[in-house]
């Protein structure tokens, strides 16, 4: 079985972005940028089925975007992806033109499973995963928390609004996970610096033939931090009288 | 503006977060002298037509295929709805419903998509969308380029719409359901506890957090809060992980989005995360014993002290009052 893993490059999510003066997008000199967590949970299930699995599995982790994404794919490799692909494109696409880009790779490498995480922490779109399966008219699951691999289908719990869902779907199709799937692997420096001897490759839009067809075109950021201000209360009473004056209870 | 809006429905009510799709629908076709009407998609839906009938006209595509909501069934029902309907926007409520089925749909349907949306407004014309991105960190103010357009809105972020003065049709989509193939298969869902209201709906929201050690002090301190107030209990993600508190209660970036007129959060720091999903809230009270946590530069009011101490004063005196 060949899985294909879609790893995005965002800031850390453990920082604060704020947004630049201009409203043109935010500060990055300083942010440091990580694998997206839900992309990274993604990687580490394929990691895992292909630890569990009898047959051969390969794991072919993706990035689309600057190159310096290369440093996301680099840690891929390092937490365990056989090989990895970076489609060079700038500025990084909106989710319409990712899907369309995967959908060139997938059908490159016909993997049985696209596993990708549910959103991004930097446009929170949810998107990619759903017009991936549309365009491919592959089965999808959304919102992972459990994975069964069954022959020639999958059984996956999903995170919803309603409870956890249970569905089958069978092979090939593309799965978006939660973030409590699982629990990453931490990829070590020696393995990072092992990593270097796996095979990481460039391929340009030209070269899987595509144009980019913008659907998003973002005319502004504004920053929301700091909209409230808190005023303390000394104790229950005070508190009490606070929300009372306030006409919130 | 021809609007088409997909309506969630519980058998014999369209969801309310669905009426503030509606509101939001609405007021584009009132901009644009336009006009929105319901798509509902299932099974059996003669009650949920007849309910949303009192706010808007409603297509139904109704069919034994569609009695569970697999994404890739429903998806091509709503586009082939869309292309018919000549609709320009496809609207609905943001939640995980549509964020799988109608994301699927406006992949069929070209892509042009915005989800999350929190508000609009016409500028040259062109329909502007704002939605949060970077956890609630930052405001994008978006144009969507290609038709037709999809827009799902949180349910938070606009009233849910009235009835109209009288009520309007309810037409049978003339579709046949195109021939479904089987590659997904709907075996069952656990749902969740019934008893307080959803987090999603209620008015009043109390959240715990890691101050809280166990579950049996979840449901003493925050769901006796919550009781006292007739509120929902929510929780960060720490305490779903921990199993203190179940899946569905969880607020954040990953959980749900809430707005309640009161959010009081418990022993609860205030990660990027948790606050993405409650800044919306009207009034935000927090309790946490660290003066520090960033959860107080997200409230309006709070108090510097252990849960474990003030809380059950601060229901005694509440039970007090509502008595």
């Amino acid at each position: 079985m060949k899985i294909l893993v879609c790893v995005k490059r965002v800031p850390d999510p453990n920082l604060r972005v704020s947004v630049r003066a201009d409203g043109s997008g935010i500060e990055d000199e300083d942010l440091t940028f990580v694998i997206n967590p839900f992309d990274e949970v993604a990687l580490e299930e394929a990691i895992l089925i292909r630890e569990r699995s009898s047959e051969p599995v390969e794991v072919v982790a993706v990035a689309i975007g600057t190159e310096e994404s290369d440093e996301q794919l680099r840690i891929a490799l390092a937490m365990g992806a056989d090989r990895a692909t970076l489609v060079a494109c700038e500025p990084p696409p909106d989710s319409w033109n990712v899907a369309r880009i995967l959908q060139q790779i997938v059908l490159r490498e016909s993997p049985q499973l696209v596993l990708l995480g549910k959103q991004a922490i930097d446009d929170d779109a949810n998107q990619t995963g759903q017009f991936l399966a549309a365009l491919l008219d592959w089965p999808q699951a959304t919102f992972a928390s459990r994975i069964e691999v069954l022959d020639g289908s999958l059984r996956v719990d999903r995170e919803t609004d309603a409870g956890i869902e249970t569905v089958q779907v069978t092979l090939p199709a593309v799965v978006t996970v939660d973030l409590r799937l699982n629990q990453p692997r931490y990829a070590a420096l020696a393995a990072i610096l092992r990593a270097r001897k796996k095979p990481l490759e460039t391929v340009t839009l030209e070269g899987l033939s595509v144009t980019i067809e913008p659907r998003v075109r973002t005319l502004g950021l504004r920053g929301t931090a700091g909209e409230r201000t808190c005023r303390m209360a000394a104790s229950v009473d005070e508190l009490v009288a606070q929300l009372r004056a306030a006409k919130v209870l | 503006m021809r609007i088409l809006v997909v309506a969630e429905h519980e058998g014999t009510a369209v969801r309310m977060a669905s009426r503030s799709a509606l509101t939001f629908a609405r007021s584009c076709a009132a901009a644009t002298g336009g006009s929105a009407q319901w798509l509902l998609v299932g099974h059996q839906l003669q009650a949920a037509a007849v309910d949303a009938a009192a706010y808007a006209p409603v297509l139904t595509a109704d069919a034994p295929a569609l009695m569970h909501p697999l994404a890739d069934r429903y998806a091509r029902v709503i586009a082939q709805a869309v292309q018919q309907a000549q609709a320009d926007l496809l609207v609905a409520a943001s939640g995980t419903w549509a964020k799988d089925i109608v994301t699927r749909a406006a992949g069929l349907l070209g892509g042009a998509m915005a989800s999350d949306v929190v508000a609009h407004e016409f500028g040259d014309g062109r329909l502007r969308l704002q939605r949060p991105v970077y956890a609630g960190a930052a405001l994008a103010t978006i144009e969507l380029c290609g038709a037709p357009q999809i827009v799902t809105v949180r349910a938070s972020a606009y009233p849910p719409a009235g009835p109209a003065a009288s009520p309007a049709d309810i037409r049978p989509l003339n579709a046949e359901a195109p021939p479904l193939p089987r590659p997904a298969e709907y075996l069952g869902v656990a749902s969740k506890s019934r008893g307080r209201p959803d987090v999603s709906d209620a008015r009043v929201v109390v959240s715990g957090g890691r101050g809280v050690q166990n579950r049996e002090d979840f449901e003493r301190l925050v769901g006796g809060l919550a009781d006292t107030l007739g509120g929902a209990t929510g929780s960060t993600r720490a305490l779903v992980d921990a199993g203190i508190a179940p899946n569905e209660f969880q607020v954040g970036q990953t959980g749900k989005i809430v707005a309640p007129d009161l959010y009081i959060a418990l022993g609860l720091s205030g990660t990027v995360q948790h606050l993405a999903g409650m800044q919306g809230a009207k009034c935000v009270v927090a309790v946490n014993r660290d003066p520090q946590a960033p959860i107080f530069s997200a409230a309006d009011h709070g108090l510097v002290a252990d849960i474990y101490e003030v809380v059950p004063a601060l229901i005694e005196k509440l039970r007090k009052a509502v008595e």
